[in-house]
């Protein structure tokens, strides 16, 4: 069995995010790290590996420098990581991501596609589904749960109200969400390879049944109008009123004001 | 090469569970009116279900010029193939120029795969909607490449700490998805009728079509909290599992729902599903009551983009007055039952 799993670099917002002084976003100051919901989507493929001996192969595309979460993912037990990267396929949008991602992907043998739900840079959802409706395979999104049964895999899938267990035959994709386990920890021995290994890096030039048009910041249709880094919202008023009556109505005119109520 | 002009009218589509109509299709069709206007556009809703055809008067009331009905037994529960090729179909016979979908799970999943299917860009949820110029302004020299009537698409991005206006200049529709509970939905006309046009593109299951085995319905009872408009969260200052009840009465007067911070989770006082923040789930609802919560970097990561916030703290020094519009300092064990009393009064006294 042979699972890709795609995986994004993405800048670290835990423990909070840096900001300059004047408020806009300093991305520079914040780590870069393997993207959430991919990296629970890679430790479901390994654990199709442990399981049933399955091949797991992680792919991603980005600056150079993304190769570090391709390293990362060998020395948790990944078996060969590619890097996509080509100066004309930077600036897209998802629809030339997912154009590239399945141009890169044409070139291999899979059974299975896992790729994070949602991005913490983009949250957009949509390169995962995206990249399925390329290849021109079934996709089921936001899996809490993977099993495989013969060519078929069931999944558990969440909506709003309800679960679907879901069962579709393979290749197929799955986009994981990071409640689906706790990943697992690189091994010793595991980053003593990695940093070994050879990565593959790939270009325009390998990637499979992709037209120019579709690539890079000119092949794709969304386009900027603006993009600001947001201003983070102050501290508003603080009271310290006298009584518990005072305070509730200084709560309720607001709200009144505010034609919450 | 698309010809742009052949694709008129905003389009939304109108979501459904359980033959009953989704808010965020009414919601969709209260903006999709907006845009309408200065495009001098009709509104059409797609409803895409099995044994759906009732719904069409609500829809209509709620705005809907015209519904374009896919009725089929395959459609009966959502699955992503039917539904990609009924929306796709359509989009590809009644060419939208603006194509709208709720940024629900269901919507999330559909829009991208629909978008892919009629090769077209897509914004993921979008919290404002405008018709204007793309670019915003006209470039010296290049003025008549200036591009009228675009759909400009707000969203933000970096879990909110930025956001982007995106335009979709030379693909139609224009495709987004919107988060539910931001656009306003009209007063409900009654007795509107719309024009009502059946259609069926055919549906041949092929080995895109996921077979679902099982249907587990009301896994909780709690509802979604990122889908509430007033959330009453409460942190450790809260107390005990048993005075939670304070917060659950004051939810209940204002139409809201209740929260919580991780601590109270750890506690085992609340399920993890109530959890606001980092490893919990982000919310943005209208009014964000913080009620004995301290306000950790982690905890307000996942709830400052609300649009008003209510701190309730004794501790004057909480940092969650950092990010509050209105801090009261004070004991809410005094101040949350007394204000459930007075907005229930409140609203006694305007009913």
């Amino acid at each position: 069995m042979k699972v890709i799993v795609c995986i994004k670099q993405v800048p670290d917002t835990k423990g909070g995010v840096k900001f300059n002084p004047d408020g806009t976003l300093d991305r520079g100051a914040m780590l870069a790290i393997m993207n959430p919901d991919d990296k629970a989507g890679l430790e479901a493929a390994l654990r199709l590996k442990d399981q049933y001996g399955a091949e797991v192969t992680v792919l991603t595309m980005g600056l150079p420098k993304a190769s570090d979460v391709l390293r990362e993912a060998l020395a948790m037990g990944a078996d060969k990581g590619i890097l996509v990267t080509d100066r004309v396929l930077g600036g897209a949008d998802t629809w030339a991501t997912s154009s590239t991602i399945a141009g890169a992907i044409r070139n291999l043998e899979y059974d299975l596609i896992i790729t994070g739900r949602q991005a913490i840079d983009g949250d957009t959802a949509q390169v995962g589904p995206q990249i399925a409706e390329h290849l021109n395979i079934p996709v089921i999104s936001y899996a809490q749960e993977i099993k495989i049964d013969g060519d078929k895999v069931i999944v558990k899938r969440q909506y709003d109200d309800r679960y679907h267990m879901l069962e579709a035959k393979m290749p197929c994709l799955i986009t994981a969400l990071s409640e689906l386990n706790d990943p697992r920890y690189m091994t010793p021995g595991g980053i003593f390879d990695a940093v070994q290994a050879d990565i593959t890096t790939w270009g325009r030039a390998d990637l499979k049944d992709v037209d120019d048009a579709n690539l890079g910041l000119a092949g794709s249709p969304t386009k900027i109008a603006k993009a600001s880094d947001k201003v983070r919202k102050g501290a508003g008023e603080k009271v310290v009123p006298d009584t518990p009556e005072d305070a509730v109505k200084y709560i309720v005119g607001k709200l009144d004001e505010k034609h919450v109520i | 090469m698309q010809n742009l002009e052949e694709y008129k009218g905003v389009f939304v589509f109108a979501q459904q569970v359980d033959n009953v109509v989704s808010g965020i299709a009414y919601e969709l069709l209260g903006k999709a009116k907006d845009l309408a206007k200065p495009l001098n556009a009709q509104v059409t809703a797609v409803l895409i279900g099995s044994d759906v055809k009732g719904l069409c008067d609500k829809l209509a009331e709620y705005g809907a010029d015209r519904v374009i009905v896919v009725d089929d037994p395959e459609l009966k529960e959502y699955r992503t193939e039917p539904y990609a090729h009924a929306l796709s179909s359509v989009i590809n016979e009644y060419k939208p120029e603006i194509m709208l979908v709720g940024a629900t799970a269901i919507g999330r999943d559909l829009g991208p795969t629909v978008s892919a299917r009629v090769a077209t860009g897509l914004t993921a949820d979008c919290t404002v909607l405008d018709i204007g110029d793309f670019p915003l302004q006209p470039v010296p020299g290049k003025e008549s490449e200036q591009k009228h009537n675009q759909l400009l698409m707000t969203r933000p991005a970096f879990g909110g700490n930025t956001i982007a206006t995106i335009a979709c200049p030379n693909n139609r529709p224009q495709m987004a998805t919107v988060r539910p509970g931001v656009m306003q939905k009209i007063d409900p006309i009654k007795g509107a009728k719309a024009e009502i046009i059946e259609y069926n593109p055919g549906f041949t299951p092929n080995d895109k079509y996921v077979e679902i085995k099982e249907v587990v319905k009301a896994v909780s009872d709690i509802k979604d909290i990122m889908d509430a408009k007033i959330l009453v969260s409460g942190g450790r200052g809260v107390g005990s599992p048993e005075n939670f009840k304070i917060l659950e009465d004051l939810a209940a007067a204002i139409g809201g729902q209740v929260s919580c911070s991780r601590a109270v989770v750890d506690s085992g006082w609340k399920p993890k599903e109530m959890q606001v923040g980092q490893t919990g789930k982000t919310v943005r609802p209208n009014v964000y009551f913080a009620i004995g919560i301290s306000g950790a970097i982690q905890h307000v990561a996942g709830m400052e983009e609300s649009d008003i916030i209510i701190a309730i703290n004794k501790d004057e020094d909480a940092p969650i007055f950092d990010v509050a519009d209105y801090g009261v300092v004070g004991d809410l064990n005094k101040i949350v039952p007394e204000l459930t009393k007075q907005i229930e009064a409140f609203k006694a006294a305007k009913a």
